[in-house]
């Protein structure tokens, strides 16, 4: 049971062609509100579980911190999350950095799909934009998207 | 939008063509680095948004490795024997249950049970893996759910309680090869997991039990 060996595994998983990367150039760091967007199946525990095939994402709001990580793969070590949020979803991180106008503002909002997931282009097709377009109306400039 | 893509497997980053991206040779399950380390943390996002910058696509690579060794494990005490007329991995589970209900109470329940069983059906989980061992078809066996759910919540039963048995944080992957390979239980949910495959359950079914390597 190695890392080494779970990444070999996973490495050559085809992923999707895009024609072109879009690439954006955003305000002054300073000035930017920036989000989370985590594959790693974060929820609040109130909220609906992700299913096995869930290509739909959940809000993660920053004010709450009771996030729980209920991913369906179990080819990554859980104990970093466990041990500190920040390891995966680096909010307290964020605000530091906002605190020390490092970046204009963390997010009030944030979003967390499940990673696990082999049909793509659905998420291609309508979550993904869906979430994009969630995150565009908060005035979110700047992106991190984090894995497990 | 710009984004910044955070990945610990070059390939899968590139097949992708992110706009911006930091490849770190980091564990699967931390792609932050290190847990409790703020400044290792600030480091690795000063060094993500220092992508912000650049006028093309790039794709980084992050000048910090941390290797898995593949042989740390957690040193981790374990229940000594209670009641012999029991399982031992039923034994085993119930000497864990006051190190699971501090970790939860320390850390919330992050990690641990809730996906396809609690506390209440714990048992009855570990009760139709014992059973499948024993001979039984596992769709008779009684498993209180989906395998690999109910594989998941057992396993993050043990690693929780686990944060709090363990004198030091684990390393990555150290509380999972301890689970797997030091307890009664995990040893059990293996073994039932090769008399699934070896019946000729569908590969889905059982193959997700455990990290796919082992």
């Amino acid at each position: 049971m190695a890392d080494s060996d779970i990444k070999a595994m996973t490495a050559q998983i085809p992923g999707v062609d895009f024609e072109e990367t879009s690439f954006t150039n955003p305000v002054s760091l300073n000035e930017a509100t920036v989000a989370i967007v985590t594959s790693a199946a974060l929820h609040h525990p109130d909220d609906e579980e992700f299913t096995m095939l869930d290509i739909g994402y959940r809000v993660l709001e920053s004010s709450r911190h009771d996030y729980v990580l209920r991913h369906w793969s179990p080819n990554f070590d859980p104990t970093g999350f466990a041990l500190d949020i920040n390891t995966v979803f680096p909010i307290d991180r964020l605000q530091e950095l906002a605190d020390r106008n490092v970046i204009g503002k963390v997010a009030e909002q944030h979003l967390s799909y499940a990673g696990n997931q082999f049909d793509l282009s659905s998420i291609q097709l309508d979550s993904g934009p869906s979430g994009a377009q969630f995150l565009k109306d908060q005035g979110v400039d700047v992106v991190l998207l984090t894995p497990v | 939008m710009a984004t910044i893509v955070f990945g610990s497997i070059k390939e899968q980053v590139e097949s992708t063509a992110p706009p911006r991206a930091l490849c770190c040779d980091f564990p699967l399950g931390r792609p932050l680095g290190e847990p409790q380390n703020p400044e290792f943390q600030h480091r690795v996002l000063e060094s993500a948004f220092q992508l912000l910058q650049a006028e093309e696509p790039i794709i980084k690579e992050y000048d910090v490795s941390i290797p898995d060794t593949a042989d740390e494990v957690l040193a981790c005490p374990l229940p000594p024997r209670h009641d012999p007329d029991l399982h031992p991995a039923l034994d085993e589970v119930r000497g864990l249950r006051p190190a699971y209900d501090r970790a939860i109470k320390k850390y919330g329940n992050r990690i641990g049970m809730g996906r396809a069983i609690d506390l209440e059906n714990l048992e009855e989980a570990i009760a139709a893996l014992i059973k499948i061992t024993e001979g039984t078809p596992w769709k008779e066996a009684g498993i209180p759910g989906f395998p690999s759910r109910v594989s998941q919540d057992i396993r993050g039963y043990y690693e929780t309680a686990a944060l709090e048995l363990s004198e030091n944080a684990p390393k990555a992957w150290a509380g999972t090869r301890w689970f797997f390979n030091n307890t009664e239980t995990g040893k059990l949910l293996m073994s039932a997991r090769q008399t699934m495959a070896d019946s000729g359950a569908n590969q889905p079914i059982w193959f997700y039990m455990a990290p796919g390597d082992s």
